[in-house]
């Protein structure tokens, strides 16, 4: 065999082979090929999607916040606003410094910044700075492209156009706490709020509508190319309420910087026209996010800004409830009408002295002139002959001691103290005396201003049960209110008694002439209260000392609840003045004011906002001319 | 001499119009058509636009097939005698880059020549086939087994390696080694070098690795689990099979790949130009071009096989293999079958002296074809 032969031989042995090697490889190709394209395509044109695909949340308009009128309490602007995120930001320093340079960022914005970056991940945006003008936006719009990690937004921030005089009921929205974290995506968008407080907490779904969603094809920097859909979402649901805005800010000034509470509400329906709590906050301050100075400032405030005292103040009412007492003791047959009692200024119960406030007493007094007169002997006896069982369930009867299901929540109840109360809470016995205390309003018994115009309200409208509501319409959706209140059965000449009584206190001789109103043809009747803070010492009574005299947080609080028209009642208010002296000298006053701009605004009669219907008026009884 | 006594002397003499005749037009149809790809897919990937990569690489190949041609013109026996010269020249631009080379990326070098960037390493590839097939042409069957005749080609095959792996461009280098070794063992080397070698290759892989540089660790790493590291070395891989599995049979269309158009591939012209065209034209596009490779490749094997001269032989089936093992690489890698390593796509592929590289031998193997049937003696 020649040497060429198996030179040949052994290279087509071997290329065979080789052939065979490439073929198998070649087979191995196709076959990974066929593996990735066919069996796991599925998997691989999801990832594709995935990687080409951002879907962006859309941030719903929150729902606007309106007056029974249709004015704006709480409303969304448009807002330039500047936000930074830290991941993809190269040079953290670098950046703010060169952003300092278009807008002003002062040493309290950097250190909230480096806070924030520091306790949040990184991937998470910052706010930089809000609330900047149509200027400076455009500028940063040009260093952000600059500016890795600068996200310049236009969005909507919340307004409050009212300010301070609605905070207590309206709220405020701030960034989402970890409590606030209710699964709702919407709550991980830069810059987005919710509800903190008042309506916009209570509301906070309703108001924050649905998130929309934007899908963008992005490129592997993720910088969008084009919006392939967009679904606009829903925007949130607007909130009607019962106030008046106008008669809100107007007592809100009348207030001014005085502790103080006024509740104005509809005897027949219940609509709250007007609850003012001052002082009180701005709430567009916590929109942006308060400062830490700020706040210290409005918890240390001795006069609680941050407090609604109309639903949470609790004082005891004073004179205020002696109709309450009067209506118990009418119906449960302990007085009639023409009962009357000596005062002497004096009333002894065992070995203890009652006094009223009068020095001298009233003399021979019936129950008309008792109540407008406020004697504290005539209501001592007619508390002692009722018994405290009978009048704390009366009290209940027109809402002391009870929460009626605001829709902001949070009332505080209030006390009406009773023996078994007392037995639960110190272990003591009831002691006689303590029942005279609470039919004149002190001791134990605590009201809040609204409770007090509550009772108002179920005095003047004949007893009927009404309870009281902030919400007239959520979304399209009307608040339904019950037409017919529960009535508590009142005889109305045992009404008529109190009514006269009420009217009398705004006339001659009366605890609160000087504050006597008529509007139209129109009057007021009410009832000033004057509550103790402090036990009045014998010394004190005798040297007459002036509630002027003495330290703020010393003085009476002073009351006064109203209603009207007289004739045909269909407003009641209360008024509280913390540490204000005395009822007819502090609270009456404001009341009168209050009274004469709420019948000259006359809100009930005026056709509302977001319906067809007009103003509801009622069972028709107070609807008539005047 | 028995050769001259068994292969009987013929005319084997064509002339040129009949040279021209006899080219395999189909093997050109299958290249032309690779070139084609390769000028659709850069037209793709540089954004429907045919500047600046379609048209260079369009005119690139153009004047490529021409050289192409003009290599299978020339008779195999002058391409017997320029082997060692030109083995020789090639390792001489291989030592000149070491001393005046640029560095480029990934750490190839190139030498600038004014008119073109060469990379000595391209030339080489065809070279050391070409004085392997030489050196075997002058052994007898006796001689190729004997390990005396181990030493030359060994030599031939060390010498490039480790100037291109001092570059440093190991998958280069291990590419350049594995063509040798095949010249090799087809030129009739002992069986058992290549049993032994694979075994003791195993062996030494511990010793290799700890020679290796961090980012020749990272790639292999990264192929063993690229999810491990899925944004950083991972990512291209990840990337990439994504593309390729979400082109399913059909593909997205031309000019529709979202990985591709997106950039969330890597060196899309270049290495993982692949990709693109699995994402674009499915599974179909991507066996229809496997098969397009397999045509000359196979073609190439054929004409081993049936030449008469065991330079042809060695030429023909050593450039196949070689190639072959380009698109294998590039396509396994591109798939997540093997390591990244820095291997472009044959004639699909953006870049000039890889293509000319391509485009010479395939020349090579046409003139193989032409001039089989001549025999050429051993010490001619």
């Amino acid at each position: 065999m020649s040497g060429e032969q198996s030179r040949f031989r052994t290279f087509s042995r071997r290329a065979a082979l080789l052939a065979g090697a490439q073929g198998l490889a070649a087979t191995i190709l196709g076959g990974r090929l066929y593996y990735l394209g066919v069996i796991e395509a599925d998997r691989y044109e999801t990832l594709a999607e995935d990687n080409r695909i951002s879907i962006r949340l859309l941030a719903p308009a929150r729902g606007e916040i309106l007056d029974r009128f249709g004015a704006r309490l709480a409303t969304n602007r448009r807002d330039y606003r500047v936000f930074l995120i830290p991941e993809q930001a190269r040079d953290m320093r670098g950046t703010l410094e060169r952003l300092g340079r278009v807008i002003t960022l002062d040493e309290g914005d950097l250190a909230r910044i480096k806070r924030q970056i520091s306790r949040q991940r990184a991937f998470l945006p910052v706010t930089v700075a809000e609330g900047l003008d149509w200027r400076d936006f455009a500028r940063v719009n040009v260093e952000a492209l600059r500016l890795p990690g600068v996200l310049p937004d236009a969005g909507l921030t919340r307004h409050y156009p009212l300010g301070p005089s609605v905070s207590q009921v309206v709220g405020y929205v701030g960034a989402p706490a970890a409590d606030d974290l209710d699964g709702d995506p919407l709550l991980g968008l830069p810059g987005f709020k919710v509800g903190k407080r008042g309506i916009e907490r209570a509301f906070d779904d309703a108001l924050r509508g649905e998130a929309g969603t934007r899908q963008i094809e992005v490129n592997a920097y993720g910088r969008p190319l084009r919006e392939l859909s967009r679904d606009e979402g829903k925007p949130g649901d607007n909130i009607l309420l019962t106030l008046d805005g106008a008669l809100q800010e107007a007592i809100a000034s009348r207030l001014g910087e005085e502790s103080a509470a006024v509740v104005v509400m509809d005897v027949v329906s219940g609509d709250i026209y007007a609850q003012v709590s001052t002082p009180s906050y701005d709430p567009n301050s916590f929109t942006r996010g308060i400062s830490r100075e700020n706040w210290q400032a409005l918890l240390r405030d001795p006069r609680k800004p941050l407090l609604d005292k109309s639903l949470n103040g609790q004082y005891p009412p004073g004179s205020t409830v002696k109709m309450v007492v009067a209506l118990a003791a009418l119906h449960e047959g302990v007085i009639s009408s023409d009962t009357t009692v000596h005062c002497t200024g004096e009333y002894r119960l065992g070995d203890n002295l009652w006094h009223c406030w009068k020095k001298g007493g009233h003399g021979r007094i019936a129950l008309v002139d008792a109540i407008a007169q406020s004697c504290d002997v005539y209501f001592y006896r007619a508390a002692q002959e009722l018994g405290i069982e009978r009048l704390a369930a009366w009290a209940h009867r027109f809402g002391l001691g009870e929460t009626y299901g605001i829709e902001i929540g949070g009332e505080s109840a209030g006390l009406v103290p009773t023996p078994g109360w007392k037995l639960a809470t110190s272990g003591r016995p009831w002691v006689g005396g303590e029942t005279l205390n609470v039919g004149i309003g002190q001791g134990a018994l605590l009201a809040t201003p609204l409770q007090l115009a509550v009772m108002t309200a179920r005095i003047a409208n004949g007893g009927r049960q009404v309870v009281p509501h902030l919400v007239r319409q959520v979304g399209a959706r009307p608040r339904p209110a019950p037409a017919d209140w529960p009535d508590l059965g009142l005889a109305r000449g045992h009404l008529a008694a109190i009514h006269r009584g009420m009217e009398k206190v705004l006339e001659y001789r009366g605890t609160a002439h000087a504050s006597r109103l008529e509007v139209d043809g129109m009057r007021m009747a009410g009832k000033t209260g004057t509550a103790q803070v402090r036990r009045i010492t014998k010394a004190q009574r005798d040297q007459e000392v002036e509630q002027s005299d003495l330290p703020w947080r010393e003085r009476h609080h002073a009351w006064f609840v109203a209603y009207a028209p007289s004739n045909r009642p269909r407003y009641a208010l209360s008024v509280l003045i913390e540490h204000g002296g005395g009822g007819s000298s502090a609270a009456a006053p404001v009341a009168h004011d209050v009274m004469e701009m709420v019948l000259r605004r006359d809100p009930a009669r005026r056709p509302v906002a977001g319906s067809d219907r007009v103003a509801d008026r009622g069972d028709g009884s107070t609807g008539g001319a005047r | 001499m028995s050769t001259r006594t068994l292969f009987a002397p013929r005319r084997l003499h064509k002339s040129l119009p009949q040279k021209l005749r006899d080219l395999n037009w189909l093997v050109l149809l299958a290249l032309v058509a690779l070139g084609g790809v390769g000028v659709a897919m850069l037209y793709s990937v540089g954004g429907a636009s045919f500047d600046p990569w379609a048209k260079r690489h369009a005119i690139r190949f153009a004047v490529a097939l021409l050289i192409l041609v003009a290599i299978a013109l020339v008779d195999i026996r002058t391409w017997l005698r320029l082997a060692y010269p030109a083995y020789l020249g090639a390792l001489i631009l291989l030592a000149a880059v070491e001393v005046i080379g640029v560095v480029g990326m990934g750490g190839q070098r190139w030498l600038d020549l004014g008119f073109m960037r060469l990379q000595p390493s391209e030339p080489m590839k065809i070279a050391l086939v070409m004085a392997l097939a030489r050196y075997y042409h002058g052994l007898n069957a006796w001689q190729s087994s004997r390990l005396l005749h181990l030493f030359v080609p060994l030599l031939l095959i060390a010498l490039p390696m480790i100037l291109i792996a001092r570059q440093p461009d190991l998958g280069t280098a291990v590419m350049l080694a594995l063509g040798g070794v095949t010249v090799m063992f087809l030129g009739g080397a002992p069986k058992w070098l290549f049993i032994g070698g694979t075994v003791a290759g195993a062996a030494a892989v511990p010793v290799v690795w700890g020679v290796l540089h961090d980012y020749q660790k990272a790639r292999i790493l990264t192929f063993l689990d690229p999810e491990h590291d899925p944004l950083g070395a991972g990512y291209q891989i990840i990337q990439s099979k994504i593309a390729l599995g979400s082109g399913g049979l059909f593909g997205k269309g031309f000019l529709a790949g979202t990985q591709s158009h997106l950039n969330f591939l890597p060196e899309m012209k270049t290495d993982f130009i692949f990709t693109v065209l699995g994402e674009e034209f499915g599974i179909i596009g991507g066996l229809a071009v496997i098969v397009l490779y397999l045509v000359p490749l196979f073609y190439g094997l054929y004409v081993a096989i049936t030449c008469r001269n065991q330079f042809g032989r060695l030429l023909a089936a050593g450039l196949s293999f070689t190639i072959f093992l380009y698109v294998f690489i590039n396509i396994a890698m591109v798939m997540g079958l093997v390591p990244v390593v820095g291997v472009p796509l044959p004639l699909i592929s953006y870049g000039g002296s890889a293509m000319l590289t391509i485009m010479i031998s395939f020349g090579l193997i046409l003139s193989v074809a032409q001039h089989r049937k001549i025999a050429i003696p051993r010490n001619a």
